[in-house]
């Protein structure tokens, strides 16, 4: 009898324990409550209703055919060949513009990582294009610049041209070669981007290793290849794997510029899925298409979140050290 | 002897670092050269707002025809100052929303974290992976279902959601920096939890709520799908004035510059201000 007493006492103590315990970590997620909410609705709910109706017959011409339970709309997408176009341009745009700025990028950030005079001007200027609004940037490039008749372009090409006495040619840009007008209008808002990223890795080199290298006789190229770069390799990639995903929603270029023509030129996946809900009225084929979207960048961000955590762990060290404590 | 030699090293080092800094040479001047050709078209954008139309229609290009303010006083007086309006309201009100839901949020990642506070952040920012053109019909259903289509308030709504992500991330960033001896003995010394917010984790957060703000205002002011679809004529934001502002007529590219550059400034101006916090939110706070 006499040992069960300081035991009950003992358990009693830490069921008051675990309580108070389990009310601390209550309250700690309390903050949370009103932001998770609101995420969850507004961002979780809608792709869950989009897989849903994506398995609907829904189309606003057709009011009285609506039903749920087909798998058409992904037959039909998949065999579409506005769609299929659409997949293949949205690669191109994707792959071509991400891989060019990203060049240009780290070209401008190796340049700025430098002092020279000016250098708090350039970088301003240097990352302008990308806070131009894109719809103010993207009219820009189709009536300033590379309009036909009175466009940049061509205006500067004849103004040469006349210089030499020659007869400068004045091609139509946007309709003979509408990729290339869109990428071009791409890379210049996207270089910025690429640079910044780029630029955050070399200024988190340290210096010592690259002096050590110098002192050690490398060359410029060799410190380059052999140490900046793998310095910056999860650099590149979040760089990479961010202007993947923010790029796969590229719709107002697309919409401005070319407006996914001529034909199906430079249409890509969000650009038909806007066609497909808004001008076909087809709610259940865009919602399918948006299905595919999702899984494609799933694949990508998939990577990327792994990516940006470990990136976020070591250049907050601060933070991982808080945690490991608590 | 040897202080010589360690002379030498020390030489040898300063002066690879130089060669490495680069001080000043012909590398620079490319620097400027590429920032000349970036910046090219929006110089011409700039000059084009200020020619009469007839000067801004030429070709070759006329340089140095004579400057107007004529462009300006034509867009402001077609109606622009309601669509600014709305984009201000629709910016400035999801900014705010943001703030109130991320910082609570971040508080209970970063200063009082709950037990897995990685894992919350993944999925947080697992919501920003998702394309918004797969999300595109069905809240234009709900939207129009709740009658609230053409209404600025669903823009404020849904570019909360759209910001919410990156500002948590942002949040829970500069939130990490504060020291946790500091609040341990705000603690000890018994303060309360709202003087601890007041005193300590306001003043250090402020910059880096400031630059949260900026970011989200910028990314919602330039947002165009959303605008284009959930809005027809009352809750139009700028750049949906943008895009109707061009008309079959044949003159307009001048009127085009000024409408351009009016509704671009406010974002080129708080990005420049910003700039410093700008990798951070464009990286969604993993690069400092």
């Amino acid at each position: 009898m006499s040992t069960s007493t300081p035991t009950a006492a003992f358990a009693a103590a830490r069921a008051d324990a675990e309580r108070r315990e389990r009310r601390l970590r209550m309250r700690r997620r309390l903050p949370l409550l009103p932001g998770l909410v609101f995420l969850i609705v507004v961002t979780q709910i809608p792709f869950v209703v989009t897989i849903f109706i994506s398995f609907m017959k829904w189309n606003l011409m057709k009011p009285k055919d609506v039903r749920f339970g087909t798998l058409k709309n992904y037959t039909t997408v998949l065999a579409d060949p506005r769609m299929r176009a659409a997949i293949l341009n949205t690669v191109v745009m994707v792959v071509g513009s991400v891989g060019i700025a990203l060049i240009i990028g780290t070209g401008l950030a190796l340049l700025l990582n430098r002092k020279f005079p000016g250098r708090g001007i350039v970088r301003t200027l240097l990352i302008t294009p990308f806070l131009i609004m894109p719809v103010a940037a993207s009219l820009m490039w189709r009536h300033l610049i590379y309009n036909p008749v009175y466009g940049l372009l061509n205006g500067t090409l004849n103004a040469i041209g006349k210089l030499f006495g020659l007869t400068a040619p004045q091609p139509e840009w946007v309709s003979s070669a509408p990729m290339v007008a869109v990428i071009i209008a791409l890379v210049w808002t996207w270089t910025p981007f690429m640079m910044l990223i780029t630029l955050a890795g070399l200024q988190s080199q340290t210096l010592d290793i690259v002096e050590a290298a110098k002192v050690d006789g490398a060359g410029t190229f060799q410190t380059f290849r052999y140490i900046t770069l793998p310095h910056l390799r999860r650099y590149l990639e979040l760089a990479i794997v961010l202007g993947i995903i923010y790029l796969l929603n590229t719709y107002d270029q697309v919409f401005t510029i070319t407006a996914g023509g001529p034909g199906t030129a430079t249409t890509n996946l969000p650009y038909e899925i806007y066609l497909t809900a808004f001008r076909k009225y087809d709610y259940g084929e865009a919602a399918a298409a948006g299905v595919l979207v999702v899984i494609l960048s799933t694949i990508v961000a998939t990577f990327g979140l792994r990516l940006l955590t470990s990136l976020a762990d070591t250049t907050q060290p601060a933070k991982t050290k808080k945690e490991g404590k608590k | 002897m040897s202080a010589t030699t360690a002379d030498k090293a020390i030489r040898t080092t300063r002066r690879a670092a130089r060669r490495h800094r680069g001080e000043g040479g012909p590398l620079g001047v490319v620097a400027w050269l590429a920032a000349l050709v970036f910046i090219t078209p929006i110089a011409w954008m700039i000059l084009t707002g200020f020619h009469h139309e007839v000067d801004a229609a030429t070709n070759p290009p006329s340089l140095f025809a004579q400057l107007t303010l004529e462009n300006y006083q034509r867009v402001i007086k077609s109606n622009i100052l309601p669509y600014l309006l709305n984009s201000l309201m629709a910016a400035g009100f999801s900014t705010i929303l943001v703030i109130v839901l991320a910082l609570p949020m971040a508080y209970a990642t970063a200063v009082k974290p709950i037990a897995n506070p990685r894992g919350l952040l993944q999925w947080v920012l697992s919501t920003k992976f998702l394309p918004l053109i797969a999300a595109l019909v069905p809240v234009y259903i709900t939207f129009k279902q709740l009658g609230l289509l053409d209404n600025i308030f669903a823009l404020v709504i849904f570019y909360t959601g759209l910001n919410l992500p990156i500002a948590v991330w942002m949040c829970h960033s500069f939130l990490s920096d504060i020291p946790a001896d500091i609040m341990a003995a705000a603690e000890v010394d018994g303060a309360s939890l709202f003087t601890i917010l007041r005193s300590i984790v306001l003043p250090i957060s402020l910059p880096g709520i400031a630059a949260t703000s900026l970011i989200c205002f910028i990314f919602a002011w330039n947002e165009f799908l959303f605008a284009l679809n959930l809005t027809a004529t009352k809750a139009s934001t700028a750049p949906i004035f943008l895009v109707g502002f061009i008309t079959s007529e044949g003159l307009f590219m001048a009127q085009l510059s000024a409408a351009a550059i009016i509704v671009s400034l406010p974002v080129v101006i708080a990005g420049w201000v910003a700039q410093d916090k700008l990798v951070q939110g464009l990286s969604l706070g993993a690069v400092k």
